[in-house]
């Protein structure tokens, strides 16, 4: 076990080492977990060059999550869904978790209304991205951040 | 094998816009947790979801491990016709598991 910074000489030395490094060694994200910049590469592959803009998108996730184990998530997006006119796909992301991706669902004009709900994971307070591509090639997206007491996945053992 | 339950109306009015909802039982296992041993837990997720429409995909998605275990998925689509709803998960043991639901359109 090594410490997360060394110690120091004395005690005001280490308070304001201690103080500055804060929770963060807690909050640490493990090595494997996704960073905003995974989770903006992981958006480039789906999006490409196109640009995404905020808007018609709604996602709903209560922002004070107590387990993260099973979050309850809501992406309206705000569109006729006729055939001229339609959402293509919903992708969501996440910032923290192991991975970027979070789930992709592809509807087409049959969807009537573009309105999904499931359950996901979170691993820690993070930011949560929805983005829905449009049947003209638009990107439109909208993101929350939540925060997150008890994080799923990481430390417990299965039952 | 794995329970799946799945809410989709009987009966609708053609054109009508309905909601199905959907619940596999499964673990939904990340590979990113350690066992008692401090083994690592390989991955073992339902990567794939597909409604059909009488043969037609109507919703598709493509899950990663960090949908919650039991993935409860709720989605919607225009009742058109009187038909079968094919509803498969297929996880990453390349096994499917299949509900089918009739509705009669009116």
């Amino acid at each position: 076990m090594t410490r997360p910074f060394p110690i120091a000489a004395t005690r005001r030395q280490f308070l304001l080492v201690a103080g500055s490094a804060g929770l963060a060694p807690l909050l640490a994200p493990k090595p494997a977990a996704a960073t905003a910049d995974s989770m903006a590469a992981a958006i480039r592959e789906v999006v490409g060059e196109a640009s995404v803009r905020p808007g018609k998108v709604k996602l709903e996730l209560p922002p004070l999550i107590e387990n993260g184990n099973a979050v309850p998530l809501t992406v309206t997006v705000d569109s006729p869904m006729t055939d001229s006119d339609h959402v293509k796909a919903v992708h969501l992301f996440n910032e923290k978790n192991p991975q970027p991706n979070v789930a992709s669902f592809h509807l087409g004009s049959r969807a009537g209304r573009a309105k999904i709900s499931t359950r996901i994971r979170l691993a820690d307070s993070q930011k949560v991205i929805a983005i829905a591509q449009m049947s003209d090639g638009s990107f439109w997206s909208d993101s929350v951040d939540v925060v997150v007491t008890l994080a799923a996945c990481l430390e417990d053992s299965p039952p | 094998m794995t329970r799946a339950l799945v809410n989709i109306p009987k009966q609708a009015k053609r054109g009508e816009t309905i909601e199905i909802k959907t619940l596999l039982s499964h673990p939904m296992e990340t590979g990113y947790r350690r066992d008692t041993m401090g083994r690592a837990v390989p991955r073992d997720i339902i990567n794939r979801f597909v409604c059909s429409y009488n043969g037609v995909e109507v919703f598709r998605a493509d899950l990663f491990p960090a949908i919650a275990a039991n993935p409860f998925i709720t989605f919607y689509t225009v009742a058109t016709e009187s038909g079968e709803l094919k509803l498969s998960w297929t996880g990453d043991d390349g096994e499917t598991r299949t509900e089918t639901a009739t509705i009669t359109v009116a």
